[in-house]
């Protein structure tokens, strides 16, 4: 233990991933998306709109864990049919959780087996296909395995860049997919073929480590740095503000 | 024209194989006291159109459905309906699982009389794996880019759950989300709205604002005064979702002699003994 955990530097990993992107919607699925989108908003994205869960964006998201702490201050009223038109406009960054992920991103948190018949259905579909065509999307892996981290996912729910290349330039230039962040590290397709990348290992990980929980080659640039510490500050807002009953730690365990 | 009719009545139109598409989203504002008379009834090899929720897994269950037509099927505090995941893991019906955005555009073709429209969801994703049905279109315009065309989903029936209706079939949602239920009344031949209370139509205006006035009575066949009749799902403001409730629906997934003492006490029993089960229910935990 260095002063912060690994849910911690995976929260401020999600966080990175919604550097620069300004005034759209930041979506987020599972725990430490969650918390990595409030923080990104409370430091260096302030632009990024939020909703509540419901039918409401809010200025000012309510806490991950523990009560709310202020008023909710609705800035806009966003149901079902607005979120749809709004994804298919392009102006929203999601982080999805991945059941199956592949080494080109194609992502399934729809069934695993045969679709018709599965051995085990999972969330579905939902809108995975609509949001990956339609604008940028990061997975979030809380358990970086090889089974996680797979040759061949059993269903595509969302798409990856091998299958948007297929699609040609025309179908898929609204394809955007940025970043892949795991308990383990941080993941990008920054390569000639659009495969996955290894950017920075959390600390305490060896590159060893990673490259054996991935079921896949994974590309591995000479010198793999750190993904960078939670600051203190960020650490304040996490501790006290946005998951101060310390839901992150649940859902990563290292 | 006073359109008042019953759950029974109204299910009573309904026949084997017919296409019903039910309003709401996941565990919200469903017409649950609709689906628990379709429970009670012999009908069977129907096709489902729904945003589902326990709507979808009590007709799964119960042996309803030959066909489901949805973008997801969740409970929302409980992610995957388990009635649901346990129907689809015994393969009990035909799946035609769509991207969530690719059934709203379903269903408003078929509100327009429009054979199909066109998206970009779907393209590059199993969704046209699984739906061999599905097919593209070009644009006709210079761009000519390839796009899915997702066919109208017409509906023999639907049905809603509203806050408040009038008796000619204005009807009004108090709550944060309409979801798509004009849609399904207006892609559907017979259309039937139930709601918590029937009240005079200069009531309506009184109760919220006039944007909450989105069912009209031009969409409507049946109005159905059905007080309670979104539970367990939630219906607000007159209230929430019943969790107690539903996580004890949820633990019936659990095994045959589960279901059967939950379809005993809940879903063979009439509207009223339901209703006054639950507030029994209720107040043993006061």
């Amino acid at each position: 233990m260095s002063g912060f955990t690994r849910a911690e530097v995976c929260a401020v990993a999600v966080a990175e991933a919604f550097r620069g992107d300004g005034e759209i919607l930041a979506s987020s699925f599972g725990t430490v998306p969650a918390i990595g989108a409030r923080l990104a908003k409370r430091t260096f994205e302030p632009d990024l709109l939020m909703t509540d869960g419901i039918a409401f964006l809010v200025a000012n998201p309510a806490p991950v864990s523990g009560p709310a702490t202020e008023e909710p201050v609705v800035e806009g009223w966003l149901p079902f049919r607005a979120v749809f038109d709004l994804l298919w406009s392009g102006r929203r960054h999601v982080v999805m959780v991945a059941s199956q992920i592949d080494r080109f991103g194609n992502h399934n948190f729809a069934c695993i087996g045969d679709h018709a018949r599965p051995k085990a259905q999972l969330l579905g579909m939902r809108g995975a296909p609509g949001n990956t065509i339609s604008h940028r999307t990061s997975y979030w892996v809380p358990n970086h395995s090889p089974q996680t981290f797979v040759p061949k996912v059993d269903c595509v729910s969302g798409v990856g860049t091998d299958r948007a290349a297929a699609l040609g330039p025309q179908a898929s230039r609204f394809h955007d997919l940025r970043r892949v962040i795991s308990n383990l590290g941080v993941f990008d397709f920054a390569t000639p073929d659009r495969s996955m990348r290894l950017v920075s290992v959390h600390p305490g990980v060896t590159v060893e480590e990673v490259v054996a929980a991935t079921g896949f080659p994974l590309a591995v640039p000479a010198s793999v740095p750190e993904t960078r510490p939670p600051t203190a500050e960020e650490l304040r807002l996490i501790r006290e503000a946005i998951d101060p009953e310390g839901a992150r730690e649940r859902e990563v365990r290292a | 024209m006073d359109k008042r009719t019953s759950v029974a009545e109204a299910v009573a139109e309904l026949r084997d194989g017919m296409t019903i598409g039910i309003g709401g989203w996941g565990s919200r504002r469903k017409p649950m006291a609709v689906v628990r008379e379709i429970v009670r009834t012999p009908l069977r090899d129907l096709t489902v159109v729904s945003y589902g929720g326990p709507d979808v897994g009590l007709l799964c269950a119960a042996g309803k459905v030959r066909r489901l037509v949805y973008g997801f099927v969740s409970l929302d505090s409980i992610p995957l309906e388990p009635h649901f995941r346990k129907a689809r893991q015994a393969g009990a019906f035909e799946a035609r699982e769509l991207d969530e955005g690719m059934l709203q555009w379903g269903l408003y073709a078929a509100a327009l009389r429009l054979p199909f429209l066109p998206t970009r969801a779907g393209l590059g994703s199993d969704v046209l794996r699984i739906n061999p049905q599905l097919r593209t279109v070009r644009s006709p315009y210079d761009d000519g880019e390839e796009l899915v065309a997702v066919p109208a989903l017409p509906l023999d029936a639907a049905f809603v759950h509203l806050n408040r209706a009038d008796a000619k079939g204005n009807a009004q949602f108090l709550g944060p989300d309409l979801y798509f239920d004009d849609l399904y009344l207006m892609a559907a031949q017979r259309r039937f709205v139930s709601c918590e209370r029937i009240v005079d139509t200069s009531d309506l205006a009184k109760s919220g604002s006039f944007h909450t006035l989105r069912i009209q009575r031009h969409m409507v066949d049946g109005v159905i005064e059905a007080p309670g009749g979104a539970h367990f799902t939630e219906c607000p403001p007159d209230y929430g979702r019943d969790e107690a409730f539903q996580r004890r629906y949820a633990d019936a997934a659990k095994d045959d002699v589960a279901w059967a003492d939950f379809r005993a006490r809940f879903l063979d029993v009439d509207e009223p003994e339901y209703q006054s089960a639950v507030r029994a229910l209720r107040e043993a935990k006061r």
